[in-house]
């Protein structure tokens, strides 16, 4: 009998294996769903499957005065504040990375900085965005900026600062001026931890745009979430919150694929 | 080909003497190399000559100026590690150094410039014996081919004066002895002057045309601190033209009676690193 520390499955297995979890919690969900509308027929805390393909159904719909398809308007304006929020701290991120990492004036000037700024709890100062900048959209940017642009920013630098400096010195010797050493040797080699880093700062970053969405709104995913719990549509929630943990999930796929695409060295296996 | 002068370098780290008294002529297109027992200043030496380091005292003269202390295109180097870029392919490597010198703002070449050094960057590839591996990364060879990549890296911009780190430290004999032909004849061709730092005091004879002992006089324990190492033996090997070996007197090999004893240290002192 073989360790099971030494049992690895197979490919077609792993496959199941990964889809089993998800299968029973479904199984799970039907039957507590049924017990509950045995028990009372209009049940909302846990609605059928049926009931929220109809309400997904109503979502995808022109709406009956706006002529909106609800659904659509509120992905499109929720992933535009995040494409937003996210685009804004990459180029801060890099900016900033890149200076505080190579140039040591900089990072002993900026650095400390942004020890303290990324500490600050984003949430905390939402209030203080929507007074400064108003409650529409550049609010809701800004707080995705200020949670995910500082820890861009430290990790950047961290990883720019780790570069061999046999590399800068080489670079030198090459002829590299300062700006050069950035372009061709510090950039080329931060953008696939940029990308690792994005993926674990997708998380957070929906976090704040769902919190901002939800305080203060008219349109967006976390805004309709907020809406329909007066009246308890979980029918309408828990697709929303599915919708939103798929874009999550497609995001970082997409990201690890841009990542082996376009920077295939950073993926090879180390040779000794 | 460019000629060295070192004039009474010190260097000095607070109370810590690391060299004194450092004063060696190297001759234009000359091998050098510098052999020495750890913790003997080889390294800071080479540091010095890279511009990485500025001397406490003295002054370090390339063709009768002063070096600029900071690394430039005059002196290339290669590393005993980390010598190439991970994210490059080979012939991007190689293609580096014409890149950065030709376009100040990009970093990159267009059309005809790029076609006429994407050739001389094959030739000399095809010359380190590299020519099938162009698009290769460096993670995908084998340490000796990333040395040879590194040297082909370092030359292809034409330095004054190459610095090798113990740059096949890490490599098996057989491949070192490959690498050794390489070396001499990119030596041969470039007319280039070779400062190498090494442990192996079989390839720093077999290589150089001038060996440098660097060691210290004061050994003891309460004196290391205050008297640093210096330049103990200077040795011409052979001719930089002929290639041939110099007389018996001066060819000091593993045998001679004479350095057999300190020279024999050192070789234990590398194999325990």
């Amino acid at each position: 009998m073989r360790r099971v520390m030494n049992v690895a499955p197979g490919r077609g297995s792993r496959w199941l294996l990964a889809l089993l979890p998800f299968v029973l919690i479904a199984l799970a969900y039907n039957f507590a769903s049924a017990q509950r509308h045995a028990a009372n027929p209009d049940d909302k805390v846990l609605p059928t499957a049926s009931a929220m393909v109809d309400a997904m159904q109503r979502a995808t719909q022109p709406d009956r005065r706006s002529g909106e398809r609800v659904f659509w308007s509120d992905t499109a304006i929720s992933l535009k504040r995040l494409g937003l929020g996210l685009a804004i701290s990459i180029v801060i991120g890099l900016v900033l990375g890149m200076l505080i990492g190579l140039l040591p004036v900089a990072g002993a000037t900026l650095s400390p900085l942004m020890a303290v700024v990324s500490m600050i709890p984003p949430m905390a100062i939402l209030p203080i965005l929507f007074i400064a900048f108003g409650l529409d959209e550049l609010s809701k940017v800004v707080l995705i900026v200020i949670g995910v642009a500082p820890c861009l920013v430290r990790d950047l630098a961290l990883k720019i600062g780790q570069l061999p400096s046999e590399q800068l010195i080489k670079a030198q010797t090459l002829g590299a001026s300062t700006w050069q050493v950035m372009l061709r040797v510090a950039l080329p080699q931060a953008m696939p931890r940029l990308i690792e880093s994005l993926r674990l700062m997708l998380g957070p970053a929906f976090l704040f745009l769902i919190s901002a969405e939800a305080i203060s709104a008219d349109a967006g995913l976390g805004y309709r979430i907020f809406l329909v719990r007066r009246y308890l549509a979980m029918d309408t929630i828990l697709p929303y919150v599915a919708w939103i943990t798929l874009l999550a999930f497609v995001a970082d796929l997409l990201l690890v694929q841009l990542s082996r695409r376009a920077f295939p060295w950073a993926h090879l296996e180390r040779r000794a | 080909m460019s000629a060295i002068r070192v004039r009474k370098v010190w260097v000095e780290y607070g109370a810590q003497i690391v060299l004194e008294k450092l004063h060696l002529d190297i001759a234009a297109g000359d091998f050098v190399a510098i052999v020495g027992p750890s913790g003997c200043g080889k390294t800071t030496f080479l540091r010095l000559l890279l511009g990485q380091e500025r001397p406490t005292r003295g002054a370090l003269l390339l063709d009768g100026e002063a070096m600029p202390n900071e690394p430039d295109a005059d002196r290339g180097i290669v590393f005993q590690r980390y010598s190439v870029f991970p994210h490059l392919t080979v012939l991007g490597n190689v293609l580096l150094g014409s890149e950065l010198q030709g376009a100040p703002l990009l970093a990159r070449l267009f059309g005809a410039r790029r076609r006429e050094r994407i050739a001389a960057a094959r030739a000399l590839l095809e010359e380190v014996g590299l020519g099938e591996h162009l698009h290769k990364y460096p993670s995908q060879l084998s340490g000796g081919m990333q040395q040879r990549l590194a040297l082909a890296q370092a030359l292809i911009t034409r330095p004054k004066v190459l610095l090798l780190d113990e740059p096949f430290g890490a490599l098996d004999p057989g491949i070192r002895a490959e690498i050794h032909v390489v070396l001499k004849r990119l030596w041969k061709e470039t007319g280039v002057t070779i400062v190498m730092v090494t442990h192996d005091l079989r390839e720093a004879f077999s290589l150089a045309t001038r060996v440098v002992v660097f060691d210290r006089y004061r050994k003891r324990k309460e004196e290391r601190t205050r008297y640093g190492a210096t330049i103990t033996q200077n040795i011409e090997v052979r001719k930089r033209d002929t290639g041939a070996s110099l007389d018996a007197q001066n060819q000091l090999g593993r045998d001679d009676p004479a350095t057999g004893e300190r020279l024999g240290r050192d070789d234990l002192a590398s194999a325990q690193q």
